[in-house]
């Protein structure tokens, strides 16, 4: 015979998976991260990391040097995967570029002072 | 290179030189707050990760200050707040204006100006006028600030939209700054008591219109609420010196720190990643970092700090804790007692700077 109170029962059993169905829990793949490091005397770095698949980095940091009149390179990082480094600070350009060419804003996170 | 100088300044920005409190108010737009500029806040209710975290009522007064402003205003297109160029030159144009005003009617503003802070100001001001077009320096740092804001606002905006409900997602939308009736096809545009749309006709109110409702009837009972800015959360500027030529001590961390009720270590993790350097803390607890900094870099970097970690996005009170539970830290807010997960410190991308046998030779 059953009890039906002691029963164990679920609540959220038809609920799924809530935290799985959403992409994005814990991970920090969706932004665009601009950062800037500093290096010798004025000198600074910038980097761009977390640039969607869709876009081609290669070209992108062609279009980056060009714009921007600097030098720049592709880095292979084992955990970021490709990141773009520019010299000196392009973040507000970056952030501009990307914008007008349609990434939204919410996704780049500019960092640094 | 005149290595002696705090020159460096790679963004270029320019402070007021009137600003000399280093007040880190609880939203910089907020604080001074014009009832035209739309959305003041810079609450983003999403961690690092881009979970957000349902906060559940935070900015009605916000929002029906909106509604009131664009009520007697022209009406802000839904569109507006996302991309509206125009709205944010304008923005722009008036947000120094505004710092004068709350400068000088400053209500409860101690003045806590460091002589060494000021002399470090006026310096770097100096040397920017020589340099780089006034103008367009001045208003450069209130543009970024914007945009850093206006950029939360849309994660708010995107992040809730997926995972919220419906009622909340209306909310949400709406105290981002949009039109509160953006998704409602039927508008009431006014917030009178008596006129409510469902009046007339025989459907049923909304959940939307009832909130309206409420906040109508609340505020027009207590004026205060809409006008009352919040208090202003001084903190004292950052004191920076040189040590030799590359090295900046951060010397009264420490005191910020018990000022903000942080750990230092956690502090500095944070300045450290966003600036993407390192350093050390040295006998008498000062924090000695690595390349040159700027007092007013270090205060925008605290000030990110503080709305990231410090400040309640749901009561906006500074009265917070951050204890640490499963490797997770949580912000509980004193005053009002909500709690919620705040974003993890990630350094990211470190780029190769310096000789590489050097840190080939430090592994």
């Amino acid at each position: 015979m059953s009890v039906q109170n002691l029963n164990t029962f679920d609540p959220f059993a038809d609920e799924g998976d809530v935290l799985g169905s959403t992409k994005d829990v814990g991970s920090q793949q969706n932004y665009i991260h601009i950062r800037i490091q500093q290096r010798n005397g004025r000198k600074t770095l910038t980097t761009l990391q977390g640039l969607p698949k869709e876009y081609d980095a290669k070209k992108l940091l062609k279009a980056f040097k060009k714009e921007f009149a600097c030098n720049g390179t592709l880095v292979e990082d084992e955990e970021m995967g490709q990141v773009i480094q520019l010299q000196g600070d392009q973040r507000l350009k970056i952030s501009n570029f990307l914008t007008e060419e349609g990434i939204p804003k919410a996704t780049i996170k500019v960092h640094g002072f | 290179m005149a290595s002696e100088e705090p020159l460096f300044d790679p963004s270029l920005k320019k402070k007021k030189p009137k600003k000399k409190t280093v007040a880190f108010s609880e939203d910089p737009l907020g604080a001074d707050a014009d009832p035209t500029t739309p959305a003041p806040d810079v609450i983003e209710d999403r961690t690092v990760d881009g979970e957000s975290v349902d906060m559940g009522s935070k900015t009605m007064h916000e929002q029906l200050k909106q509604n009131d402003a664009s009520a007697d205003g022209e009406e802000e297109d839904p569109s507006a707040m996302f991309g509206d160029l125009k709205k944010k030159k304008k923005k722009k144009k008036e947000i120094p204006l505004d710092l004068d005003g709350d400068e000088g009617s400053g209500t409860s503003t101690p003045i806590t100006t460091a002589p060494a802070a000021t002399e470090d100001l006026d310096f770097s001001d100096l040397k920017k006028k020589k340099k780089s077009s006034k103008k367009k320096a001045a208003f450069d740092l209130d543009a970024f600030e914007k945009e850093l804001q206006a950029e939360s606002k849309k994660e708010d905006g995107d992040e809730e939209a997926e995972q919220d409900g419906e009622h909340l997602l209306n909310v949400d939308e709406s105290e981002l700054g949009e039109n509160v009736f953006a998704n409602t096809t039927e508008a009431p545009t006014g917030l009178d008591a008596g006129n409510e749309a469902w009046l007339k006709s025989d459907r049923d109110y909304t959940y939307q219109e009832l909130l309206q409702r409420f906040y109508a009837s609340l505020h027009a009972s207590n004026p205060a609420l809409l006008t009352s800015t919040g208090k202003r959360y001084v903190i004292v500027p950052p004191s920076l010196a040189r040590e030799g030529n590359k090295k900046t001590i951060f010397t009264n961390i420490t005191d910020i720190c018990r000022r903000m009720h942080r750990q230092p270590e956690h502090v500095i993790q944070f300045l450290f990643s966003e600036m993407g350097t390192t350093g050390s803390v040295d006998g008498q607890g000062r924090l000695v970092i690595k390349g040159r900094f700027q007092q007013k870099q270090l205060e925008n970097v605290l000030r990110r700090y503080i709305v990231e970690y410090v400040t309640c996005k749901t009561c906006k009170s500074f009265d917070t804790l951050l204890t640490k539970e499963n490797r997770i830290f949580f912000m509980t807010c004193e005053s009002c007692g909500s709690r919620r997960s705040v974003n993890p410190i990630k350094t990211g991308f470190q780029a190769q700077v310096g000789k590489r046998s050097k840190t080939k030779a430090a592994q």
